[in-house]
């Protein structure tokens, strides 16, 4: 666990991450055509069915209109002003070694904490590191490949297992989804692959970290995970990105499969820059996650820490296909001063005796708004489905919001689903009895919001459940006093 | 002789807008314990509140002089942080944070005002152990959730055990007697006497005179519309429980009224 002074060191600072480098970049021009399009495909080498998928996605996309159901409220985007492709050089597919990767990268990564060197790296973490459009480097991928666990940046992926990646790539979230997986299909730039075969259980955790750090670009970034039979992986990723005027537009695309007796967690610790403290500049995290149980006993596990971000729009769902299949979707969502949160999850029970559990822990502070929305569906053929929901806010200070939208749709009468939904503020008496005892208010705040998130950290893999709880420090800062 | 603990001298204050403390005057040595009763009314929590720096009430007139210094205008937390403790009468609950968790951070925020390096987490559980022997509690109720479903004993236990860890010099205990059975009170009882310390002070604020038959005060205090109306030794306590509060103020003769040991005394 974090000790208060950590957390009361890190309260008193401002976003952490929002330097920005000094990296050379190559960028396509701003706006997008068929021709960027094909430029992306070009510039990664991509086979034709590649591009062609891509283009397509970008056909449909021209005739979709943006979602405007969130209960978040954001200025028009204009789509022509964004820069879909930026690389730090050099560029395409990647650098074959750290040694090829730009020094200014390196650094940038030792700032965020990140390591990349061979002699440094994380201990029992392998690393993909995604900056801008591309993947700058992946560490353990030998260890990894001795198992026949594929882990590598998604370009590599469609060059070197494009019959895999051809096979589940848009199986999950079609290419016409929405408006923002569309987009994301046509301009996806790199993200993380990751096969893990029959019987194999990755020994190490296996995690992304997105950088966003050109001015103007978005990032697309997609992430295709698949577990056969017996199989099982735990996988993190982590987000930042400096802090800029302007809103920029991150639309990610994770698609998960997992066969008979396949596990996947998935653990996200979402840190992109929420802008200042009157609203201007973030990100607009617009994502789309969606996990398919497709074999008998699989289980799928979201975990997601969210505190950064201007808007999030994000709801990491699981299609619970097989028979006794467990779906798992664990929440902590902090909004602060001007951010809004419209984030949840569905639960589409399909096969017999498949399982879900929900747990939404929402945090407001400042003139934040957080939504809940969740859709628990109990397919006519899912006898013996089982839900249980908890949602529960928790209100800092007066001028915030916490809303909560659970659906239900239970087709078949032997479905069991259970709801439970709480809002609480933090109370005067237990600041005060916190402080009596020699806690600083931030510390007292910092507390009763750990003990109220506790369900959820437990769920995160050691380090970064102490990481998870240094953010919401740095998110929380200057909600009380 | 040496200065007093806590000098309290004229205090007036009000909670919300009504006026409750209307000129209390008090000192406390250090290695006393004192005892402060009186009816329902009279003032006694705001006493409490009031030293402890809750919001909520305001102090009008008067002074309170905390080992020389302005208690009074000291952040809540700093006041802790200088070693005043207050045992509430209705401590509230912390879900989903272990006790031993939230003593460690309140002790460590403690030691480094004090400029005494942190405790790590094995050297906090070697004194949290010894504190709880001291008190004669047990640890259970160390690993659970801050009050969450503790029972009423429990919670006042809590406090008790709190104290013996964070180590004060001067304690506050606000009714900590209420609500227990003759069982908890002894246990409460054995560990206010474990933790009386020639450096340290003790205020117990009570309705009733039965704590202290097994706590026994050097002082004991009668508040009443917001002064101290009778000060005195521990027979003071013994005198209330015969004639009740009633005499004090003077609306009616001695046994009018319901004795102090009984469950509810009007003043």
């Amino acid at each position: 666990m974090a000790s208060p002074e950590t957390i009361h060191a890190l309260a008193t600072k401002e976003y952490p991450y929002g330097f920005s480098s000094d990296i050379a970049e190559e960028t396509a021009p701003r706006g997008l055509s068929e021709e960027i399009v094909r430029l992306i495909s070009r510039k990664k080498g991509e086979p034709d069915w590649m591009t062609e998928w891509r283009l397509k996605a970008y056909r449909h996309w021209l005739t979709m209109e943006e979602p405007r159901w969130a209960n978040v409220r954001y200025g028009p985007i204009n789509y022509q002003d964004i820069i879909y492709y930026a690389a730090p050089k050099p560029k395409g597919s990647g650098p074959k070694s750290l040694d090829e990767v730009d020094p200014e990268v390196l650094k940038m990564f030792d700032k965020l904490g990140i390591p990349l060197h061979e002699r440094e790296k994380l201990a029992g973490v392998a690393v993909d590191a995604v900056v801008d459009s591309v993947s700058v480097a992946t560490t353990f991928k030998k260890k990894l490949s001795e198992m026949g666990i594929v882990f590598c940046s998604f370009s590599e992926a469609v060059r070197e297992h494009g019959d895999l990646v051809r096979r589940y790539l848009g199986t999950v979230v079609p290419a016409n989804d929405n408006f923002f997986a569309a987009l994301n299909s046509a301009v996806f730039s790199d993200g993380s692959f990751c096969y893990v075969p029959k019987g194999v259980r990755c020994p190490m955790e296996l995690s992304t970290y997105f950088r966003i750090n050109a001015a103007d670009t978005g990032q697309f970034e997609r992430t295709l995970i698949i577990t056969e039979e017996g199989a099982s992986v735990s996988y993190l990723e982590g987000c930042t990105a400096p802090k800029r005027d302007k809103n920029q537009l991150h639309a990610a695309v994770v698609e998960l499969i997992a066969l008979d007796d396949a596990q996947i967690k998935y653990s996200t610790v979402q840190n992109w820059y929420p802008g200042d403290k009157e609203g201007r500049g973030g990100i607009y995290n617009f994502v789309t996650k969606r996990g398919a149980c497709r074999g008998r006993n699989s289980r799928i596990s979201w975990t997601q820490v969210e505190t950064g971000s201007a808007i999030t729009w994000k709801y990491p769902s699981c299609i619970l296909q097989g028979e006794n299949s467990v779906g798992e979707f664990y929440s902590v969502a902090v909004v602060n001063n001007r951010q809004q949160a419209d984030t949840g999850t569905k639960m589409i029970h399909i096969g017999k005796n498949t399982k879900s559990t929900i747990i939404s822990k929402g945090i407001s502070a400042g003139r934040g708004q957080n939504t809940y929305r969740g859709l628990v569906r109990i397919q006519r053929g899912a006898e013996g489905a089982r839900n249980y929901s908890q949602c529960d806010s928790l209100l800092i200070g007066e001028t915030c919001g916490a809303h909560t939208f659970p659906y239900l749709d239970v087709q078949n009468p032997s479905g069991q689903v259970e709801h439970e939904a709480s809002t609480s503020k933090i109370g005067e008496d237990q600041l005060f009895y916190l402080r009596q005892r020699g806690l600083s208010p931030e510390d007292a705040v910092n507390l009763i919001v750990n003990g109220f998130c506790k369900r959820v950290f437990k769920e995160l893999p050691m380090e970064f459940a102490v990481e998870a709880q240094k953010l919401l420090a740095v998110s929380l800062e200057g909600s009380v006093g | 002789m040496v200065a007093p603990l806590l000098e309290i001298r004229d205090l007036q204050a009000s909670a919300g807008e009504r006026p409750v403390l209307r000129g209390l005057t008090l000192s406390v040595r250090a290695g006393e314990v004192h005892a402060i009763m009186g009816p329902n009314g009279s003032g006694k929590s705001t006493l409490a509140h009031v030293l402890a720096g809750r919001e909520g009430t305001k102090v009008t007139g008067g002074t309170a002089l905390y080992q020389g210094r302005d208690l009074l205008a000291l952040a809540p937390e700093d006041r802790a942080r200088e070693g005043v403790f207050l045992a509430f009468q209705y401590p509230v609950e912390i879900p989903g944070v272990s006790n031993v968790y939230f003593l460690k951070a309140a002790l460590n925020a403690i030691r480094r005002h004090r400029g005494e390096p942190e405790m790590d987490a094995a050297d906090f559980l070697v004194h949290v152990r010894e504190r709880a022997r001291l008190v004669q509690m047990s640890e259970a109720l160390l690993q659970r959730p801050v009050n969450e479903g503790f029972s009423g004993g429990e919670k006042k236990r809590n406090e008790i055990l709190q104290m013996a860890v964070l180590d004060p010099r001067l304690s506050i205990l606000d009714e900590t007697d209420s609500g227990l059975d003759i069982d908890a009170l002894k246990v409460v009882a054995d560990g206010i006497n474990a933790l009386r310390r020639p450096d340290r002070a003790m205020v117990l604020i009570t309705h009733y005179q039965r704590l202290l038959s097994y706590v026994v005060p050097d002082r004991v205090h009668v508040l009443a519309d917001g002064q101290l109306v009778r000060s005195g030794g521990k027979e003071l306590a013994l005198e209330l429980e015969e004639r009740g509060y009633g005499f004090l103020a003077g609306n009616g003769s001695g046994g009018a009224g319901p004795g102090v040991t009984g469950p509810e005394v009007t003043g």
